[in-house]
C-alpha cells in the first residue's frame, strides 16, 4: 500500500559524496531540506520518508566510508508532518505511517556501514528518532531544542523513540524526555542537557559544526576516536516506571491515554527485541491517531501556534500608536510585576506612582530585587540590568505621567476608586494616552463613562504570575476606539503575551468560567457533599489542579469577591456561597500537603443532599457548557476557539481536552445542555 | 624612551581551499571563510591561550556586506576569541593580507603586543572587483591616471607594451608550468596541510565539504593559445595566463619570537624586512621589482641571497618581468615550486598569507636555504615584498 499526503511539504533528502581528510573513500552526506528557510522546519510525511529511503539506497550503493544525515541551517528535523494525521481514513493507513518510518529509519540502524546523525539544529519527534537510529550522533551547541513532544499532543514517539532512547540513556532520563517533559508545558532539552543525558556522543560548537562533525566521524571510522557510553542500568527499569505510573495517576487520573501507552512501550523496551518493540509502537500510534484526545491535542496545538499569534477581531496594526513611556498607577505587588515586565519587554521608561513615598520605595525596591536575582541566576546580563535600573522609577507625583503614552492601573478592585484614578489622571496625561486597567471583573465601559476621552480606556487583564502566564484578555469597552485597541494589541505583542479580544462583560472569559465551574462544585459542598468527594469529582478530566487547590491559588477572598460581581450580573447562575465566605474570613488554608484541612471542614454549614462524584462532575460540565454558549451568544469572544485559547493559556487547561469545548462536544454535554455543538465534527474531534 | 626592536616570527598559517567565483562557495559567506581559518589556527596551536591573541587584522578589498563591519573585529568575535581581543579591517587590494602581516609585525616589533592574527578574505563571487567604487572625477579631468589603470587586465596589457620581449608564448608556457607544478604539489601532498576544510551548501546537493582548490585545471599550450584576450583585441592577456576570479580566505599567527618560544609555539619563519613601493598605476605589475629592491636594501641583502621565491601570479607577464629584471630563469626551481595563483587562484586580499604559508612549508623542506621572498603586485600601482629567514637554516650555501 502506498501512502500519499496531498499537501505534504516534502523534506527532500539530498545526497552528496564528500571527501573527508583522513579517509580513503568518500563519505555519503545526506541533507534534509524542504527548500524553505528555518521558519518552515523540515518534517517527515510519506514523501519525505520515501526521499530519505532513496537517498540511503543511493548512498549505500556507492560503498561510502560512512553515511551521515544532517539538516538545513538551524533545523535538523522537527518530526512527523502531523498536519496530515486527521486526514487518515483508516487504522491500516495509520499503521502504515508507523511502519514506513520504522522501515526507512531501520536502514540506518542496521547498516553495515557506520551511520551518523549530525544534529545541527532543532530535532524533535521523528527527527530525533531518526538521529537515534544512527550508530553515532554529534550535536551542535547551537541547536534550538531537542524533544520527543508527542505525548503533549496525544501521540507517542512512534518511529522507534520509545525503544531506542531508554536503551541509550537509561530509563529515568528516557521517561523524563518521553513522558514528563511533554506534560510539563512541553519542556524541551537544550543541547548541553541532551549531551549530558547521553543523547549525543559529542557536543560541538556551532561555528564549525559540520566540519568538526565530519572530522569526528572520520576519526570514529578510522579508529582515532573512541566512543564510550555508560552502561544502562536495567535493574531500576520496573521501579522507575512504577513510580512514573503512580505520578501520572495522581496528576492525570487516566485522562491522557498517550502517556500510558508511552509507559507501556517503555516497559516493552527493556527486554523486547527491536522488531517487537517497534510493532508495538505501530499499534499504539494507530490507536492514538483515532482517539479524541489526539484530535483535541492537534486542535489545541494549532490554536496556540497560530490563532494566538493573530488574535481574532484585532484592528489594523497600523492604527497602533507608539509607546515610548509607560505609567503604572500603584506600587503594590501586581504593579511592581507589571513595571518589571513592561520595562524588560518594551525597553522604555516605566514610572510607578503610589500615595506615599514608602509604598513607592517598596515597589521600586521589589523590581530592583527581581533584577538582582535574575542577574545572580545568570538569566540577565549586567548591561540589561543596568538599563532596567535606569528605566524603572517611582514617584508620588502623578505629574510624571504627563508624557506617558500608556498608563495602566493596578489599584484596589473598586469601581469608584478606579474612576477617581482615571478622573485625576485625565487632567495630567496627553489626550491620546491609552488608559489601561488590569481589572479582573469590573466594567470597562462604566470605568470610562465620566471621562472626557472614554475612547482611550481599554481592559488589559493579566493572569498571575504576570511574568509566567502567557494570556492577556484585551477588553473593548463600548466606546473604546480602534487606535486604543490596536495600541493595546501592539503592546501585548511586545510583552510577548498571547491576547484574546473580549467584549466588556462581567469577569471576561477565564474568571467567569472558572467562577461558574468552582461555584457549581461549591454548591455541591453547600448541599452536603463531602469536600473530598467534590474535590475528586473532576479527576477524570486530568486538569492541572483539583478545584480546591485552584480555589486556594486564586484565594478564597478574591474568589468570593469575583463571585459577588458575577452574582450581581447573573444572579440565577452565579450563587453566593456563605461557606466560601466562612473559609475566606477564617484565613485558613483549604488544602495542606494535598489533604483537605480538617479545620476548614469544621467551619462549613452544609445541607443534607450530598451528590456523588459523577453528579458533581456533570453539574460542573453542564454549567460550563451553558455558560460558554451564553458567552458566545452574547458575543463575549468571536468564536469557541477563543474560549479554548483562554482556558489553555490563562487557566492551563490541557491539550487533551482541547481547552474545554472539544471535550464538552465529545461527551455530548454541549448538545444536551445547549442544544448544539460548539465546533463542527472533525474540527477538534473524530469525524464520526 | 629607548626600546629594542623585537624579532617577529611567523608561527603558523592556514587557508581555505580557494573556490571559483560562483562556484563551490556561492552560498558561503565571506566572513565565515575567514572565521574558519581563525578557529583552525587556534585549534592547531592549543598551547596558545586565546586571550593571548592581542590583535586581529583581516584584509578585504571590498569592505561591503559580509566583508564589511570591521571584519577583523567581527570575525574575531564570531570565531569565539574572547571579547577582550581587538581587531581591525585593512585594505591594500591584492596585498591586503600581506599588509595585515606587516602591520601587526610592526606592532609586535615595537612591543605593542606579543601575538596577533593576520589574514584576509575575498569573495569575488559575492563582491566582484569594482563593486560600489566611485572614482574621483579628477582622475580623468586632470589626467592623473589613465582610466585603464583601474582595470587590472588592462594594466597587464600595458605592461606587455613596456616589455615587448615577453611574448604571449612565454606567458602561456609559464602559466602551463604553474598548473603542472600545482598538480604535482597536490599529488605529493604539499598543499593539503595548509587547507582548512569548509562546509559548503547548495539547494540541489545539500551540505558538502570543500577540501581542495576549485581553480586548478588540466590544460595545454594549445588550449591556452586558443583563449580569448578580453582586455584588448589581439592582446596577450587571457584567463589562462592570469589568476582567475576566486573566493577564499587565509589567516596566520604572528608572534614576538621570545613569546613564541615561551609558549612553545612553532617558529616557521623569521621576518627580516619588508617594503611597499608605488609605481605607475597603468603598469601596476612592475610593483614587486622596486618593493623587492627596497626590502633587500633594508635587510642588507642582494637578490643572490634569496633561496626561495613565492611570487603572486596575478598575471604571468608581471612575474616574468620580475624574473627578467633580476636575471632569473622562467623555470628557476626556486620560484613558485608548487605553482601559483594562475593555478591555485587569487582571492585578492587573502593571497599574501598563502604565499607565506607555502614559503614556510618550503623552508621546512629546505634547511639549506636561509632567505626567502614573498612578493606581489598591487592595484593602483604598488608592489609589496616581505623577506623571511628560515629558522631551520643549517648554514648551507644560501
Amino acid at each position: 500500500m502506498s501512502l500519499t499526503a496531498p499537501n505534504e511539504v516534502v523534506t527532500r533528502a539530498l545526497l552528496r559524496q564528500v571527501r573527508v581528510p583522513g579517509l580513503d573513500k568518500p563519505a555519503a552526506l545526506i541533507t534534509l531540506d524542504n527548500g524553505f528557510d528555518h521558519t518552515k522546519p523540515n518534517t517527515f510525511g510519506p514523501g519525505g520518508l520515501t526521499s530519505l529511503d532513496e537517498a540511503i539506497t543511493a548512498a549505500l550503493a556507492a560503498d561510502p566510508a560512512f553515511v551521515a544525515v544532517t539538516g538545513k541551517p538551524y533545523i535538523f528535523c522537527v518530526g512527523a508532518d502531523i498536519v496530515g494525521l486527521p486526514a487518515l481514513q483508516s487504522r491500516e493507513q495509520a499503521l502504515e505511517i508507523g511502519r514506513l518510518g520504522h522501515r526507512v529509519f531501520a536502514r540506518l540502524k542496521d547498516s553495515a556501514v557506520p551511520t551518523f546523525a549530525f544534529v545541527n539544529g532543532a530535532a524533535m519527534g521523528g527527527g530525533l528518532e531518526l538521529a537515534l537510529h544512527c550508530h553515532y550522533r554529534t550535536l551542535s551547541g547551537g541547536a534550538a531544542a531537542l524533544a520527543l513532544p508527542e505525548v503533549s499532543l496525544g501521540l507517542v514517539p512512534g518511529w522507534g523513540g520509545t525503544q531506542l532512547l531508554p536503551n541509550l540513556i537509561g530509563i529515568p532520563a528516557a521517561t523524563q524526555v518521553i513522558i514528563q517533559n511533554p506534560l510539563m508545558q512541553n519542556k524541551m532539552l537544550k543541547p548541553k542537557q541532551a549531551a549530558e543525558m547521553g543523547i549525543a556522543d559529542v557536543l560541538l560548537e556551532p561555528a564549525d559544526f559540520l566540519e568538526r562533525s565530519l572530522e569526528w566521524a572520520a576519526g570514529v571510522v578510522n579508529g582515532t576516536v573512541t566512543v564510550t557510553r555508560p552502561e544502562v542500568d536495567r535493574d531500576m527499569w520496573a521501579g522507575v516506571l512504577y513510580f512514573a505510573r503512580q505520578t501520572l495517576d495522581q496528576r492525570l487520573h487516566g485522562a491522557v491515554p498517550a502517556a500510558y501507552k508511552a509507559l507501556d512501550l517503555l516497559e516493552t523496551a527493556k527486554d523486547a527485541d527491536f522488531a517487537t518493540g517497534t510493532a508495538a509502537e505501530d499499534e499504539a500510534l494507530a490507536d492514538l491517531v483515532f482517539s479524541e484526545e489526539l484530535r483535541s491535542g492537534l486542535y489545541a496545538f494549532d490554536l496556540v501556534q497560530r490563532r494566538a499569534k493573530r488574535p481574532a477581531g484585532a484592528p489594523d496594526k497600523g492604527l497602533a500608536r507608539p509607546v515610548t513611556k509607560v505609567g503604572i498607577v500603584g506600587a503594590g505587588l501586581m504593579a511592581s510585576q507589571l513595571a518589571l515586565l513592561f520595562a524588560r519587554r518594551l525597553q522604555v521608561p516605566v514610572v510607578m506612582t503610589d500615595l506615599d513615598q514608602a509604598r513607592v520605595d517598596r515597589g521600586v525596591g521589589y523590581v530592583h530585587t527581581q533584577i538582582e536575582k535574575a542577574v545572580g541566576k545568570g538569566r540577565m546580563d549586567k548591561g540589561t540590568a543596568a538599563k532596567l535600573y535606569g528605566l524603572v522609577s517611582g514617584t508620588v507625583d502623578k505629574g510624571s505621567f504627563a508624557d506617558a503614552d500608556f498608563v495602566i492601573e493596578a489599584v484596589f478592585e473598586d469601581l469608584n476608586v478606579k474612576k477617581q484614578v482615571w478622573a485625576e489622571l485625565e487632567k495630567i496625561v496627553k489626550p491620546e494616552a491609552v488608559l489601561a486597567t488590569n481589572t479582573s471583573s469590573l466594567s470597562i465601559t462604566a470605568m470610562a463613562e465620566d471621562l472626557e476621552h472614554p475612547e482611550r480606556v481599554v481592559g488589559f487583564h493579566f493572569f498571575n504570575p504576570v511574568a509566567v502566564l502567557p494570556l492577556l484578555e484585551i477588553v473593548r469597552g463600548e466606546r473604546t476606539d480602534d487606535a486604543t485597541l490596536a495600541t493595546a494589541f501592539a503592546v501585548s505583542k511586545q510583552l510577548r503575551k498571547s491576547s484574546v479580544l473580549v467584549k466588556d462583560a462581567p469577569a471576561f472569559v477565564v474568571n467567569r468560567l472558572l467562577t461558574r465551574f468552582l461555584g457549581t462544585v461549591f454548591a455541591a459542598v453547600d448541599a452536603g457533599t463531602p469536600l473530598e468527594v467534590a474535590n475528586r469529582a473532576l479527576d477524570p478530566l486530568g486538569l492541572p489542579m483539583r478545584p480546591l487547590a485552584l480555589l486556594q491559588l486564586v484565594g478564597p477572598a478574591v474568589a468570593y469577591h469575583v463571585g459577588g460581581t458575577l452574582h450581581a450580573a447573573f444572579p440565577d447562575r452565579f450563587g453566593v456561597s456563605e461557606n466560601l465566605k466562612r473559609i475566606a474570613d477564617s484565613g485558613q488554608p483549604i488544602v495542606v500537603d494535598d489533604e483537605i484541612n480538617a479545620e476548614v471542614a469544621k467551619l462549613l454549614v452544609v445541607g443534607d443532599q450530598p451528590l456523588t462524584e459523577e453528579q458533581v462532575r456533570q453539574n460542573a460540565l453542564d454549567a460550563l457548557a451553558q455558560e460558554i454558549r451564553l458567552m458566545l451568544d452574547e458575543g463575549v469572544v468571536a468564536e469557541a476557539q477563543d474560549i479554548d485559547l483562554c482556558m489553555i493559556l490563562g487557566a492551563g487547561w490541557p491539550f487533551h481536552l482541547g481547552g474545554v469545548t472539544p471535550y464538552l462536544d465529545r461527551t455530548g454535554t454541549s448538545e444536551r445542555v445547549a442544544g448544539q455543538r460548539f465546533l463542527p465534527p472533525g474540527v477538534a474531534s473524530l469525524r464520526s | 624612551m629607548p626600546r629594542e626592536v623585537r624579532d617577529v616570527v611567523f608561527v603558523d598559517g592556514v587557508r581555505t581551499p580557494f573556490g571559483k567565483a560562483g562556484g563551490m562557495y556561492a552560498n558561503t559567506r565571506a566572513d565565515d571563510l575567514v572565521i574558519r581559518c581563525i578557529r583552525e589556527l587556534l585549534r592547531r596551536n592549543p598551547q596558545l591561550p586565546p586571550e593571548r591573541v592581542e590583535e586581529v587584522a583581516i584584509a578585504a578589498t571590498t569592505q561591503i556586506g559580509d566583508q564589511g563591519l570591521t571584519i577583523g573585529r567581527t570575525a574575531a568575535l564570531l570565531a569565539g576569541l574572547p571579547k577582550t581581543v581587538p581587531g581591525f579591517a585593512i585594505d591594500r587590494m591584492c596585498a591586503g593580507a600581506m599588509t595585515a602581516v606587516t602591520s601587526v609585525a610592526g606592532g609586535i616589533a615595537m612591543g605593542a603586543y606579543d601575538i596577533a592574527i593576520a589574514g584576509g578574505v575575498e569573495h569575488m563571487g559575492r563582491h566582484p572587483m569594482g563593486e560600489g567604487v566611485d572614482p574621483n572625477p579628477r582622475i580623468i579631468a586632470e589626467k592623473l591616471v589613465d582610466p585603464s589603470a583601474l582595470v587590472m587586465g588592462s594594466t597587464a596589457e600595458n605592461l606587455h607594451d613596456r616589455v615587448p620581449h615577453i611574448t604571449k608564448q612565454r606567458t602561456d608556457a609559464f602559466a602551463l608550468a604553474s598548473q603542472q607544478k600545482t598538480a604535482k604539489a597536490y599529488a605529493n601532498g604539499k598543499l593539503q596541510g595548509d587547507l582548512v576544510p569548509v562546509a559548503i551548501r547548495d539547494e540541489e546537493n545539500g551540505w558538502g565539504l570543500a577540501t581542495v582548490d576549485e581553480a586548478p585545471r588540466d590544460t595545454s599550450l594549445e588550449k591556452l593559445g586558443a583563449l580569448k584576450t578580453p582586455f584588448r583585441p589581439h592582446g596577450k592577456v587571457t584567463a589562462g595566463n592570469a589568476a582567475g576570479l576566486n573566493d577564499g580566505a587565509t589567516a596566520s599567527l604572528l608572534a614576538d619570537e621570545a613569546t613564541a618560544r615561551e609558549l612553545g609555539l612553532p617558529v616557521a619563519m623569521r621576518l627580516v624586512s619588508y617594503g611597499f613601493v608605488g609605481v605607475e598605476p597603468e603598469v601596476m605589475g612592475v610593483g614587486p621589482i622596486p618593493s623587492t629592491e627596497k626590502a633587500l636594501r633594508i635587510a642588507g641583502l642582494t637578490i643572490d641571497d634569496i633561496g626561495l621565491f613565492e611570487l603572486n601570479e596575478a598575471f604571468a607577464v608581471q612575474v616574468l618581468a620580475f624574473l627578467d629584471h633580476f636575471g632569473i630563469a622562467d623555470d628557476d626551481p626556486r620560484v613558485n615550486p608548487w605553482g601559483g595563483a594562475i593555478a591555485i587562484g587569487h582571492p585578492l586580499a587573502s593571497s599574501g598569507v598563502r604565499l607565506m604559508t607555502q614559503l614556510a612549508r618550503q623552508f621546512a623542506e629546505h634547511p639549506e636555504v636561509r632567505y626567502g621572498v614573498t612578493a606581489m603586485c598591487i592595484g593602483i600601482g604598488m608592489g609589496g615584498t616581505v623577506i623571511w629567514e628560515n629558522p631551520n637554516w643549517e648554514g648551507g650555501d644560501k
